[in-house]
């Protein structure tokens, strides 16, 4: 009898159990949310705190707003550029790294570091490498006799820049998590692989792949919506520059917010990149449930 | 179908020493199970067989071609594993015939082949299913259907039967038998469960700690066990072992007294070395006397149905367990027990066997 009262009945003493997490969810993620939605309708001065409604003023501007559509397509760049980069990377990484032994644990660890380095520090020894003429990549082309490349300076260089050196930096999580991946394949699938004389490129094509493919997923989404995000090794590198041709979206928000003080501008703004991120996060699932049903 | 000759091989992981120069012959369609311990050796020869695992030393010959160093996919055999080891995000007939197209065998041969086998195994309509939607014995089965489309010489197995339920392990044994008849090849099984062994095999190779014991049919293995660690590890119970001393001989017998004191005239030759010696006497070769040779305190009884085994105790502390049919005795009454001198064997000091024989005068 206890338990048919304690299992059935349903009683709304039983919501305080879960108030905490509500609680807590609420305040920090949908009061935000919601709270951004509506500045989002409002001009909203930051110094005088006036505020008053303007509907999708705020929207409208944006869309005629040549340094926010420059900011979103730079944005959308960097993530084309960089997660295809970090997935193969990161993949290819990983399988070479899947040994035992002192050297596979050296080169692991050494991948790894990077990523545990602050931003700061990150872009600190990257700006000296880069530095024109006395950079240690401006020494070694002319120690090699060629010209020197502009690579922070120029239109068409800088983002791949400092998304490449995004990537030299946090490299360390993908690969980590596709070697625990990999990892997690058990020996005797390889054994009786080998036992049916597949060859290298067959197993890798048609064994670990697959097995891996949850994972790719993972570290594809993960690194998307991470790369949407990009902001202080731009701000410390180029500081969008040059011609804001990597200026990214989360700095264009900064601005405006901090510096223009319309925050009700930033926050239409912020809007528009969660609407984005979430285009691409979906794109991306509904990718591979085709190509599940496909199969 | 091809025969498979070791010859002196040895395995050594660093300084261990884990299978010490064994040398043995299977002959073609012959079904021989490696039996014992864990850490026996066993899974590794088998694993060294297959060419998942370094020869240390000596040689490999499948038919008979050296493939001592050979990979794993040019021996001619397949093998089935422990945990099944299906591709998971295949399904049943990709399963099936990824190794037929790995050697770029014809689409409609490997049909044909797959048909066959999964009718055999009756896997016709799992086919399209892939390993998760699969319950554990029919995963078995495909890792069987596995290693039979690619007809090769030597099919191996690696304790395929010890992740399935009792009931299932019954019906699968039967049909692995089943399939040994159907097929003639020669099957190599590894386990450490005496009953697969005792009811699969042609012969039985009793390992321990690397080396070889006895090579022998399971009934030889059970009857005439050349060593006491295979007298003891056969049987369920084991064979239960007395010490007794060495009597002056009678007729070309050994003579030994027994723990009561009694002289026993066994029918084994009096050729044996030694003084100190021990009784070998399996439970069905006892019975309740209350003449018998040997006294005990019955300390347990267990009831299997048909039969109970009761386990004694002697006067001089040594275990001992005997078959009852019919009324068991109680527990803490004290019996006599009478011995079967045809299947009374001694073993030596060195545990070498000698045994019980029928000519003797």
């Amino acid at each position: 009898m206890i338990s048919r009262v304690g299992l059935r009945a349903s009683r709304p003493a039983h919501a305080l159990f879960v108030l905490p997490f509500v609680a807590v969810y609420a305040l920090l993620l949908l009061w935000p949310l919601a709270k951004g939605l509506l500045i989002g309708l409002h001009d909203h001065d930051l110094l005088s705190n006036d505020s008053f409604w303007v509907g999708l003023d705020n929207y409208r501007q944006l869309l005629d707003d040549e340094v926010f559509m420059q900011v979103v397509w730079n944005t959308v760049r960097f993530v084309a550029i960089s997660t295809p980069i970090f997935v193969l990377l990161s993949l290819a990484l990983a399988l070479a790294l899947n040994r035992p032994g002192r050297l596979g644990l050296v080169l692991r660890a050494t991948f790894f570091c990077a990523s545990v380095f602050s931003v700061t520090l990150i872009t600190l020894v990257w700006k000296l490498a880069l530095m024109p003429e006395r950079g240690l990549i401006a020494q070694l082309l002319t120690t090699l006799g060629l010209p020197e490349v502009p690579l922070l300076t120029s239109d068409s260089l800088a983002l791949l820049t400092v998304a490449l050196v995004t990537v030299w930096w946090i490299i360390g999580l993908p690969m980590i998590l596709f070697l625990s991946a990999l990892q997690q394949i058990p020996s005797d699938i390889y054994e009786a692989a080998a036992l049916d004389n597949t060859s290298r490129w067959r197993t890798l094509t048609r064994i670990t792949l697959p097995s891996l493919k949850r994972t790719i997923v993972l570290v594809a989404l993960i690194e998307m919506i991470r790369q949407f995000q990009v902001f202080p090794q731009i701000m410390l590198m180029t500081n969008g520059g040059p011609n804001n041709t990597t200026r990214p979206i989360v700095q264009f928000i900064y601005e405006q917010a901090f510096m223009q003080l319309s925050l009700g501008y930033a926050a239409a703004a912020s809007q528009v990149l969660l609407a984005i991120m979430l285009i691409g996060v979906s794109a991306q699932l509904w990718l591979e449930r085709d190509r599940k049903v496909a199969r | 179908m091809a025969g498979l000759k070791l010859e002196a091989v040895s395995k050594r992981y660093g300084a261990v020493q884990v299978i010490d120069r064994l040398s043995l012959d299977v002959v073609e369609g012959e079904f021989l199970v490696f039996l014992g311990p864990s850490g026996c050796g066993k899974t590794s020869l088998l694993r060294m067989i297959a060419g998942l695992e370094e020869v240390s030393d000596g040689r490999i010959l499948i038919g008979d071609k050296d493939v001592t160093n050979a990979a794993p996919g040019q021996r001619n055999l397949a093998m089935v594993f422990q945990h099944y080891a299906l591709y998971p995000h295949m399904t049943v007939r990709d399963n099936l015939a990824f190794g037929l197209k790995n050697i770029g065998i014809a689409a409609d041969e490997i049909a044909r082949r797959i048909q066959e086998s999964s009718r055999m195994l009756e896997l016709d309509k799992l086919l399209d299913r892939k390993p998760g939607q699969l319950s554990g014995g029919q995963r078995q089965r495909v890792a069987i259907g596995r290693a039979v489309v690619k007809e090769p010489g030597i099919f191996l197995f690696d304790e395929p039967l010890s992740n399935l339920d009792a009931a299932l392990r019954g019906r699968t044994r039967l049909e692995l038998a089943q399939l040994h008849r159907r097929l003639g090849a020669t099957m190599v099984f590894v386990t450490h469960d005496q009953i697969e062994a005792m009811t699969l095999a042609n012969r039985i190779v009793v390992m321990n700690g690397g080396v070889i014991e006895q090579v022998a049919s399971p009934a030889e293995v059970y009857r005439r066990p050349t060593t006491r660690f295979v007298a003891g590890f056969i049987g369920t119970p084991g064979m239960g072992f007395v010490p007794v001393t060495r009597l002056p001989d009678e007729d070309g017998r050994a003579v030994v007294r027994l723990p009561g004191g009694a002289a026993l005239c066994t029918q084994v030759s009096a050729a044996l070395q030694g003084q100190d010696l021990s009784l070998g006497l399996r439970p069905e070769n006892l019975r309740a006397s209350a003449d018998g040779a040997l006294r005990g305190q019955v300390e347990m009884v267990e009831f299997l149905g048909e039969r109970s085994l009761a386990h004694l105790k002697l006067a001089d502390g040594t275990a001992l367990s005997i078959t009852v049919i019919g009324q068991a005795p109680q527990i803490g009454e004290s019996i006599g027990v009478a011995i079967d001198l045809a299947e009374a064997h001694l073993f030596d000091g060195q545990g070498r066997a000698h045994h019980a024989q029928e000519w003797l005068p």
